[in-house]
């Protein structure tokens, strides 16, 4: 089941491939077609992992164990735990969407084009799904070279740039994640990711292991101050890639951190809380007053999206259920929230071809239902209440507020910062008077667009009103992983005194 | 479902149907389901404000749903209907109501009424969230939803860039207050595990079962119970516009009139007063916060009734005056005297709201002209708004036997019954208050209606308004007249059971029957002074302000720009943060962290990114090759 949810949309990309054979506008539309049908297929499959998830208990569900390598010990090793199933789900949900964003936006390479989704999508899914270490950093890896191109082909005019900025930002920090995943694993005797958890290391090697790992995870959070290739990447990025870049890959960093850091390296993450509080502090701050100042829509929300990631990080490291399962919630909040944003700019940019702030204004007038749904999803970014964004963003600061008032309280200023950028850039390109002369003609969303919004604003709302389903899938796995990320590993009293 | 339920549901549906289907259906039917939707929800109040609270029905408790659980962290909607809940649920109702009504009216060439009532409607819905809840997390969706429709009514005419900036400034301002709301919740729920308002009022009151001090960053160990209520009062002082936090509430004015009289009036900003009183067990064990309270009320009452002496906008006069009002109210509950306090939020209420949509009946006759400047004479024209605008007037000032005189009195009676210095301090600003209330009150009477119009053209045209708008000014204008009598109750002994409990010593309300003959005769000798004052400068001499400005420009100037905090503000925090952000973004993301990081490491390996470029065919399967080679190769070279 899982490798199927998985693979599918990879098989979707071969058959594009074979089926698929020349530029032209009908064997175009084919593949997007066949994108968007195998999309939804596989979003159809991943509400089965939902309805069949057993909410009792901790342990990975719907595993799949096939040795690889046997001499090596990697075995094709696939599961899902309450932690990694609310990403799938995203995933599958936003890849249909982004299929329809980029329905009319995208004119050349069509094919290759959705080729290079499907595949990112499988990868996606695959990196949430892996527990062998190899399977899972050949799939962390494979799944930067779909983004690569995304950007680099059918990015904007600086895509070269942006997209050699994103491929060794990250890969800088893959490397050193290799070698502590190899170090980990020579150590532990396994790849295996279940088994590793439960091993307990010295603190001296909990250290090294956690700087490794940090350093991959805190450039795809991305954490400050390794975060400026997201600017970059998100204003060359197709809309779609943005979303997908926005809604996903970034959640890749704060998922390793709860997959890896916290449960295999208690000890050491605990001694780094202040360190990840502060650069997440700093982040919050210094990335909403840089989203103030800023003139690209793109770029206002891709620097709202470090100060919405600080938020997480923040929850991640409380060590508390409020703050994960707050963490957790906000992931997928921002993935919702922050993935309709830059929808909503490439509705516009389709339109004008532009993304200067200062060229719009007044759209309200030609465009009212465009207005309502930027509305909702500006109060969901701004946290109100009744909106998803709200839930997150409570329990986070809750759980932070219980380990760390300080930090609480710098956190929360966020949230008059954030409201700062989000109205007054919604002022400036909804409200006002029409100053652009293009703005005059231009048309409301279709019903193609709306059909992208009309999902995210039911789980804007459902999650706002009614978090209880989503909160419940991972109740039991977070309880577990707080009692890990809690717990003593090393059994060495002095180790405790330090990470206080 | 119990009907209390559809007091909550009621104005949510007819919000719904106008905002969704109002063009569909079209203005009369999306008018028609939002007033019903509000009717429906009044009649419902006034049953359950019948059982409750004129009754002796015991206190209504339901569950709706579960909202948010993780871990021990448990909170649920629910409707609590108490006493002090229900005068709320009679206030929010009754003048959302009426001025559902007065918009059919007042709003009857705007385009985009379907929005309007839509919007209002769903005011009132958050609203009685904020009123019925039993816990803080509902109280607080409530308070953040009636900021939310503040902010899309103020800027409701998006056109102009003045009403949306005022849109935008009163949620920022607001939010810096729930930024403190927010930690005061976060701290309730450290120290009692809980956020439910019995539950976390017993364990309050048990001393001794939870930490009497507790270490807040910058103040390093304070008092438990205190820091609590300061962090509260840090969200009532947003809410309800008091002394730091008020600048927003001048500019509100932007948005249209019903509005003004609804949200920045009635109801919205009284929020603050009562989320003092339903946390009043928790006020009550810290004489610091109520300190603070008593202070910040009266030096609000007093501030905004310095300013609203020299204003010249008819709605901004009324602004000040519903900020200088409510100050009044925080020091009533400041000193203890919860009751008098809802006394007077409840007498304002009807007052204010008729003087505001009085005020709209003005500036309806004029043409939408606000500068009061430009009117004058108008009682020949608009002789009933006049005398509805005299009962308001009379009421405020508290004329004898009319709703103030009840409600403002009592709170001034307790301030001084307290026996204490803060008491003192806040009976002495309230008393100067009190008389520039009147004399800022019959100023606007004054330039409005008496003396020569300014404009002739203006003043031809000018005329009085339909029935629908005239019609609520009526009922407002009885319950201005006979609220503080019918309502004289409240203040007596229990009258609020145990929504209210004072503990032992904080009597000044029991005491404030019996002060002496100066302090019961003070804010009636002060109505005279104002009235007198106020008509030898607009009525007898016209020409004697105009020379007292000119005397005293520094005066002048300081009080019709408020003090100067609105400058002050932008020098202190919006300017440094634009410079800060700016820095931030050109030095430090730039510069720094691309310039000497990022790119100074590229252009070191250069060569290697050549030779990526190179490598960079554009063919899928050559990336994904290299990559799978090189993972085989390092792990083959491991496991060798």
């Amino acid at each position: 089941m899982l490798s199927l949810v998985t693979f599918l949309p990879l098989i979707g990309g071969l058959l594009i491939f074979l089926a698929v054979r020349d530029q032209s506008d009908s064997s175009a539309s084919t593949a997007k077609y066949i994108a968007l049908g195998v999309s939804l297929l596989t979003f159809l499959l991943s509400l089965r992992l939902y309805v069949g998830f057993d909410l009792t208990t901790a342990e990975f569900q719907f595993l799949e164990e096939v040795p690889w390598l046997p001499e090596q010990g990697i075995v094709y090793r696939m599961g899902i735990d309450g932690i990694s199933l609310p990403f799938v789900l995203l995933t599958a949900l936003l890849t249909p969407i982004c299929i329809l964003a980029s329905w009319e936006s995208i004119t050349h390479r069509v094919k290759e084009y959705m080729i290079a989704f499907l595949a990112l999508e499988s990868f996606v899914i695959g990196v949430f799904c892996a527990l062998d270490f190899i399977l899972f950093y050949i799939l962390w890896e494979a799944m930067l070279i779909p983004m690569f191109l995304l950007i680099g082909v059918w990015g904007g005019p600086r895509r070269v740039y942006a997209a050699m900025k994103f491929f060794l930002y990250t890969l800088g920090g893959s490397v050193l994640m290799l070698i502590a995943v190899l170090a980990l694993a020579h150590k532990g005797g396994t790849f295996s990711i279940p088994e590793l958890m439960a091993i307990p290391f010295d603190f001296g090697f909990q250290i090294f292991i956690f700087l490794g790992f940090f350093v991959a995870f805190s450039v795809k959070v991305p954490m400050w101050p390794v975060h400026t290739w997201l600017p970059d990447a998100h204003v060359e990025a197709p809309t779609a890639g943005s979303v997908i870049l926005a809604g996903v890959l970034l959640k890749m960093g704060a998922y390793g951190f709860l997959r890896f850091s916290l449960p295999m390296v208690p000890d050491a993450s605990r001694y780094f809380m202040p360190m990840i509080f502060g650069l997440s502090l700093v982040a919050i701050v210094y990335t909403a007053l840089v989203a103030l100042m800023q003139k690209d829509l793109k770029k206002l929300i891709a620097y709202s999206s470090v100060s919405h990631m600080g938020f997480v990080t923040i929850g991640l490291f409380a060590f508390n259920q409020q703050g994960v399962e707050g963490g957790i919630l906000q992931m997928v909040n921002h993935g919702v929230v922050s993935g309709a944003l830059f929808l909503l700019v490439g509705v516009v940019y389709d339109r004008l071809h532009t993304r200067e702030i200062a060229k719009f204004g007044g759209l309200v007038h030609r465009m009212p239902v465009y207005a309502v749904i930027f509305m909702i999803f500006t109060m969901a970014s701004v946290g109100l209440p009744g909106t998803n964004g709200f839930v997150g963003e409570f329990l986070i600061l809750l759980g932070a507020f219980l380990t760390n008032k300080a930090v609480a309280m710098v956190a929360a200023t966020g949230l008059v910062l954030g409201a700062a950028y989000m109205l007054w850039m919604f002022k400036k390109v909804v409200f006002g008077e029409i100053q652009n002369k293009a703005v005059e003609s231009i048309t409301d969303v279709n019903a193609r667009e709306v059909a992208m919004f009309v999902p995210l604003l039911i789980l804007v709302f459902w999650m706002g009103f009614y978090p209880g389903p989503f909160l419940e899938i991972m109740h039991v796995s977070v309880e577990n992983l707080v009692q890990q990320a809690t717990a003593v590993k090393t059994g060495v009293a002095s180790v405790a005194a330090m990470a206080h | 479902m119990s009907s209390n339920f559809l007091i909550l549901l009621l104005p949510l549906l007819g919000a719904l149907i106008a905002g969704l289907f109002g063009r569909i259906i079209g203005l009369r039917l999306s008018q028609l389901a939002t007033i019903i939707g509000v009717g429906g929800s009044l009649a419902l109040s006034i049953m359950a404000f019948m059982s409750v609270a004129v009754g002796d029905a015991p206190t209504i408790h339901e569950p709706i749903f579960s909202w948010i659980v993780s871990g021990s962290f448990k909170v649920s909607f629910a409707i609590l209907i108490d006493r002090l809940t229900a005068v709320m649920l009679i206030v929010v109702n009754g003048v959302a109501f009426l001025v559902h009504v007065y918009s059919v009216g007042y709003m009857e060439d705007d385009p985009h009424q379907p929005r309007f009532f839509s919007y209002l409607s769903l005011f009132t819905f958050a609203m009685l969230m904020l009123v019925t809840g039993d816990n803080f997390l509902q109280l607080f969706f409530g308070w953040e939803g009636v900021g939310l429709c503040s902010y899309l009514l103020i800027g409701f005419w998006f056109k102009k860039e003045s009403a949306c900036n005022a849109a935008m400034k009163a949620f920022l301002v607001n939010r810096v207050g729930d930024f403190g709301f927010a930690l005061g919740i976060f701290a309730i729920y450290m120290i009692f595990g809980t956020l439910d308002y019995a539950e976390v009022f017993e364990l309050a009151h048990q001393t001794g079962t939870y930490p009497a001090q507790t270490a807040f960053p910058l103040f390093g160990q304070v008092d438990t119970i205190t820091l609590i209520c300061m962090l509260l009062f840090m969200g009532a002082m947003g809410k309800s516009a008091q002394l730091g936090l008020h600048t927003w509430l001048p500019d509100a004015m932007e948005g249209p009139t019903p509005v003004s009289a609804l949200i920045h009036a009635a109801t919205m900003v009284t929020a603050g007063v009562f989320l003092v009183c339903r946390a009043s067990p928790l006020f009550e064990l810290s004489e610091f916060a109520l300190a603070v309270v008593t202070l910040v009320g009266a030096f609000t009452a007093f501030f905004a009734a310095t300013v609203g002496m020299v204003q010249n906008d008819i709605k901004r006069v009324i602004a000040y005056s519903t900020c200088s009002q409510l100050g009044y109210m925080f020091f009533g509950a400041g000193v203890s005297a919860y009751a008098a306090s809802m006394f007077h939020l409840m007498t304002h209420a009807f007052f204010k709201a008729l003087l505001f949509l009085g005020a709209g009946a003005v500036i309806y006759a004029m043409h939408h002209e606000q500068d009061m400047r430009k009117m004058g004479g108008l009682v020949r024209k608009i002789p009933i708004t006049y005398a509805l605008m005299m009962i308001g007037t009379l009421a405020l000032t508290g004329f004898p036997y009319l709703a103030g005189y009840y409600s403002k009195d009592a709170i001034l009676e307790s301030a001084y019954a307290a026996h204490t210095t803060v008491g003192m301090i806040a009976w002495t600003l309230g008393i100067a208050a009190a008389f520039m209330t009147t004399f800022y009150s019959f100023r606007l009477v004054f330039m409005t209606f008496h003396g020569k119009p300014a404009s002739e053209k203006a003043y031809d045209h000018a005329h009085e308004a339909p029935w629908v708008m005239r019609f609520p000014l009526v009922v407002l204008a009885v319950g201005a007249v006979i609220a503080g009598a019918v309502g004289a109750p409240m203040v007596g002994a229990d009258w609020f059971q145990s929504a209210i409990q004072l503990v032992e010593g904080h009597d000044a309300l029991e005491h404030a029957h019996h002060v002496s003959g100066l302090a019961k005769w003070a804010p009636f000798i002060m109505f005279l002074f104002g009235l007198g004052a106020s008509y030898l400068l607009y009525v007898l001499k016209p020409d004697m302000p105009g020379r007292i400005a000119k005397s005293w420009p520094g005066v002048h100037q300081f009080l019709l720009n408020a003090w100067y905090f609105d400058r002050l503000y932008e020098r202190l925090f919006i300017n440094p943060a634009k410079v800060i952000g700016h820095g931030l973004w050109k030095t430090g993301d730039e510069t720094i962290i691309d310039g000497y990081g990022v790119n100074g490491l590229a252009n070191t390996i250069g060569r290697w990114a050549q030779a990526m470029r190179r490598l960079q065919t554009g063919y899928m399967y050559h990336y994904a090759f290299a990559m799978l080679v090189g993972v085989l190769v390092l792990v083959t070279l491991y496991a060798a």
